[in-house]
């Protein structure tokens, strides 16, 4: 199996280092022809105003929401989330999201980077796991759309949500040193993934 | 904010992960902050002169004045950032009251203190500084920096001194990660560095913070040079508003940070950007900012 990371700009290694340490090859994705082959997509944290304009100048933009909307899994993490969302609020009116997960945001919802905290977080995955979430000027999810089920929260504020084979985060699960939701969205992945591709047995807890 | 915990050592960290892959301009008004950030820039410096100004007129260069940063701030929704003199932990104090999102402890303003730099332990707004070597990176992040960046030669549009800085830093991270665990004693006394750091650099064979580049940066391939020496993402100063055609400039540098291992880009975006900033030698200058920093 073959995990796209976007690397127009951001965390995007810290996501790949994480696919690596789970034993999956990660392909860095700058270009159309790099969404070849592809069994899921990450859109990294970074800043959706500068990874939206690169996604036009690149010609990713409608490639990619074509294999969304083609049912390749994707994870949407902090700016990743805003770029997949339907809406986003306080953000600039050149940007523009891909619409592939229907949640509104706000851009910066939990505030500037004084307010940017960690904690830990109660998410419904395989049952409740605690694991660790670190938010960084992060975008809050304002609105959920019908079929888009919570995996965590945060004072009542949906924080992780999964809508079929898309899932968005507003914090960084590839900071902290837990991979559950790395590993929920590879299932997700190979779920959807092309007959062709083997299996993957190598997925252990960590 | 709820039950989380503001300004740890990941969340400042966290901020600087974020940048990376970007190009973080400096801006003197608010004016230039919207150029940078239409033109795709991950986040702002705002500063009252650029390097090549602080160069030219000479002086004292201190912090901004926080009017001109609240400007700058209302300008645009990415982060932020301030430079303060080195060791002037008052003038931190007052930039993070701001609420400005990341501190740049400056070697391009001058100095106030020539012994100690700031204690960034003590602030909840994250810290970058500059570095011209593995020794003084690890100082820096024992005195609890986020982000490193290789100073190179700020003003100057000459890239020569961040290769130099770059190559240096990695350089001896590399050979760090070959040594033995009696030999990390010697590199620690070496380096002038806590040995906690340089055993832990060893075992990771990375810096435990983000490492950009800053200092000279004029051109996109000079961006994709620093890029494909290993920088995480780079600082443009006075290479854009000092050059002819800001706005496209700015984009191309953007475009070529990204597209860094790609020539067939690069050679598309290098394409009809006006006149660079004119640049200068090292033999022609009286004051390298780099050696500032101790």
């Amino acid at each position: 199996m073959n995990v796209g990371v976007l690397a127009l700009q951001g965390a995007y290694h810290a996501h790949v280092r994480t696919l690596r340490s789970l034993g999956v090859s990660a392909t860095e994705i700058r270009k159309p022809a790099d969404l070849d082959g592809l069994s899921g997509v990450i859109l990294p944290g970074g800043e959706s105003t500068t990874m939206s304009m690169l996604l036009d100048s690149s010609g990713l933009r409608q490639p990619l929401t074509e294999l969304g909307n083609s049912g390749v899994a994707m994870l949407g993490t902090c700016a990743g989330l805003i770029m997949l969302a339907s809406r986003i609020a306080d953000g600039r009116d050149d940007q523009l999201p891909l619409g592939l997960l229907d949640v509104d945001v706000q851009r910066n919802g939990y505030g500037r980077q004084l307010d940017s905290f960690e904690c830990e977080l109660d998410v419904d995955i395989n049952g409740m796991q605690r694991m660790h979430g670190v938010f960084i000027r992060a975008p809050k999810i304002t609105r959920i759309g019908q079929g888009v089920r919570v995996l965590a929260a945060l004072d009542g504020i949906p924080v992780l949500v999964e809508h079929g084979v898309c899932l968005g985060a507003s914090f960084h699960p590839e900071l902290g040193n837990s991979t559950l939701v790395h590993r929920h969205f590879l299932q997700l992945a190979e779920a959807s993934a092309p007959a062709t591709t083997p299996p993957l047995t190598h997925l252990g807890s960590r | 904010m709820s039950s989380g915990t503001t300004g740890s050592f990941p969340v400042k960290r966290g901020l600087a992960e974020m940048l990376s892959g970007g190009v973080i301009m400096d801006v003197v008004t608010p004016d230039q902050a919207k150029i940078a950030e239409d033109a795709g820039a991950c986040a702002v410096m705002a500063l009252e002169r650029v390097p090549a100004d602080i160069r030219r007129d000479g002086g004292v260069a201190r912090m901004s004045d926080p009017d001109m940063i609240d400007g700058i701030k209302e300008a645009v929704t990415i982060p932020v950032m301030a430079k303060v003199r080195i060791g002037h932990f008052v003038e931190a104090q007052i930039i993070q009251d701001l609420g400005v999102d990341f501190i740049d402890e400056s070697e391009v303003l001058t100095p106030a203190d020539e012994a100690h730099h700031i204690d960034k332990f003590k602030f909840d707004v994250p810290f970058v500084c500059g570095a011209t070597n593995l020794g003084e990176a690890l100082r820096r992040i024992a005195e609890g920096a986020a982000m490193i960046r290789s100073k190179g030669e700020a003003g100057t549009g000459n890239i020569v001194e961040a290769v130099r800085h770059l190559r240096s830093i990695l350089g001896d991270i590399r050979k760090v990660g070959q040594a033995d665990s009696a030999e990390l004693f010697d590199w620690a006394k070496k380096l002038q560095a806590p040995l906690p750091l340089v055993q832990e650099l060893a075992e990771t064979g990375a810096l435990p913070v983000p490492l950009f580049c800053a200092g000279g940066i004029a051109t996109p391939a000079d961006a994709a040079l620093a890029m494909q020496l290993g920088a995480q993402a780079v600082f443009v100063g006075s290479g854009i508003f000092k050059s002819d055609e800001p706005e496209r400039r700015a984009r191309a540098i953007v475009e070529a940070t990204t597209h860094y291992n790609d020539p067939s880009v690069l050679a598309k975006v290098s394409r009809g950007l006006g006149a660079p900033m004119t640049g200068i030698g090292m033999d022609e200058i009286n004051q390298r900012y780099a050696e500032r920093g101790w």
